[in-house]
């Protein structure tokens, strides 16, 4: 109804222009409620972190400190921009866009529900991975071109881990496709429905928690957070970054941790579909279902994030390769047989 | 068929821009007073020596060849896992014996010690 509105409006203009901007419009209308999401995430790890600890967390800016976000943006965008000398200057200042990009463009294939996606194609499991694993072109660019050890460890550490679990990512993933049988998510979603108990993650359950492990390795959080580990190398890659350069860096970082939380619920938690297909379950709108599951994985983020020690650097290795890569191999192999040789074979169709 | 695809080479270009943008409008709206102590590299209030483009463990050199290996093996086993009903039985022998090979590499180099880090 609305596209009808808009074309009519703008009937003078070319149709190329016409149709691509009313793209632009549809991705300013993903992209705007995700960075107010990504906004209020940061404050509500704060508070949520706050309260864990028994203090309050920010309670100053606004009502109840509900401003907060609004006046940290504000803050880092008066901040100078520090260039270090010996850094390779076009590379520093790139990093961050590089890291940010990826984190965003990944939302274009996002099914909010069964109708709300913006390019609903057949590989979106494909390209989500792909722009994944772009994030760490980013952190590692970062490293090399601030030219200073920190960074430059920071980096190191960061890529060989991002690295390590991408793989334990990647087969957890195979399971979900051998039971989905479709690379689009929103099929996936879909092929999910019936219930709670159709969802993946009780099927998959060991691919569920490797996923999510590796999803929190991969975003680089506590416990995983070597990278950046304040306690050794002050703050690792971004170290020597300031200002917006800095901002840009924490908006990827929390758009990727969304991401992740996003993917999680599509793959194992059945997306948009209530728990239960009766009376007070289905009156609630899709989107709320989505939106309620997601923030239930991203406050793990948080719990994670307030409760765990930092992993030592060689037991990050030890956890990726000899524990995670393993149990989803054996995994594989459990689908495989009991999809072909078992009477419960039905469980993983 | 591409035009599925437009929309998403477009929200590329917006996530650079956004970045670019955010960046852009820092430089100008934020102070610029650089001076000697302010752009050197950051080490804890020491003057920086050597370069920090040192020599590093060849660990990591490793993992990323063990990634190779194994991320080209993911890419093989999504087409598979996707039409698994269809190539049935046969097809799920067929890649246990390439994954059983894999699993001979990788108990290899767990046993000579190419995963530990101390």
């Amino acid at each position: 109804m609305m596209h009808e509105f808009y074309f009519a409006w703008t009937g003078w203009l070319p149709e190329a222009i016409q149709t691509t901007s009313w793209i632009v419009i549809k991705i300013m209308a993903i992209l705007l409620p995700l960075m107010l999401c990504v906004a209020y995430f940061t404050f509500a790890e704060r508070k949520v972190i706050g309260y864990m600890q028994t203090r309050v967390g920010p309670n100053r800016v606004g009502p109840k400190g509900w401003l907060q976000p609004i006046a940290d943006a504000l803050k880092l965008l008066m901040k100078e921009i520090i260039i270090p000398t010996k850094s390779n200057k076009f590379l520093f200042l790139i990093a961050p866009i590089l890291s940010l990009a990826p984190a965003l463009a990944a939302w274009a294939v996002m099914p909010f529900t069964d109708f709300l996606v913006l390019a609903d194609i057949d590989a979106s499991l494909l390209y989500v991975l792909a722009l994944t694993s772009m994030g760490v072109y980013g952190v590692i660019i970062a490293g090399w071109a601030s030219n200073s050890k920190y960074a430059f460890l920071g980096a190191m550490r960061s890529a060989a881990q991002i690295v390590a679990y991408e793989i334990a990512m990647g087969f957890a993933l195979v399971g979900v496709l051998m039971v989905a049988g479709s690379l689009n998510l929103r099929e996936i979603v879909l092929h999910q429905s019936g219930g709670f108990w159709q969802w993946y993650f009780l099927p998959l359950f060991p691919l569920f928690i490797v996923y999510f492990i590796s999803g929190v390795a991969e975003t680089n959080r506590a416990p995983f957070d070597v990278a950046e580990g304040e306690s050794e190398i002050v703050a690792g890659f971004h170290v020597e970054y300031s200002g917006m350069a800095f901002a840009v860096f924490f908006l990827a970082e929390y758009a990727n941790m969304l991401l992740i939380a996003a993917l999680t619920v599509l793959m194992f938690l059945g997306g948009w579909l209530p728990p239960v297909d009766v009376a007070p379950f289905i009156w609630m709108p899709p989107l709320f279902w989505f939106g309620i599951k997601t923030a239930f994985v991203a406050f793990f983020f948080l719990w994670f994030r307030a409760t765990f020690p930092r992993y030592r650097y060689d037991q990050i290795m030890r956890l990726g390769w000899k524990v995670l890569i393993p149990v989803t191999l054996v995994w594989i192999a459990v689908i495989g047989l009991g999809k072909f040789y078992t009477p419960f074979g039905y469980i993983f169709q | 068929m591409l035009t599925n695809y437009f929309p998403i080479l477009l929200f590329i270009l917006v996530g650079l821009a956004l970045g670019t943008v955010a960046i852009g409008v820092g430089k100008v709206l934020a102070p610029n007073k650089p001076d000697a102590q302010k752009l050197s590299p950051y080490e804890c209030g020491f003057e920086p020596f050597e370069d920090s483009r040192m020599k590093f463990d060849v660990r990591y050199y490793l993992v990323a060849i063990l990634f190779i290996i194994f991320d080209l093996e993911i890419a093989f086993l999504f087409p598979w896992a996707i039409v698994l009903d269809e190539i049935g039985v046969f097809g799920f022998w067929a890649m246990m014996v390439f994954l059983g090979i894999l699993v001979i590499g990788f108990i290899y180099e767990w046993k000579k010690g190419a995963l530990e880090w101390e």
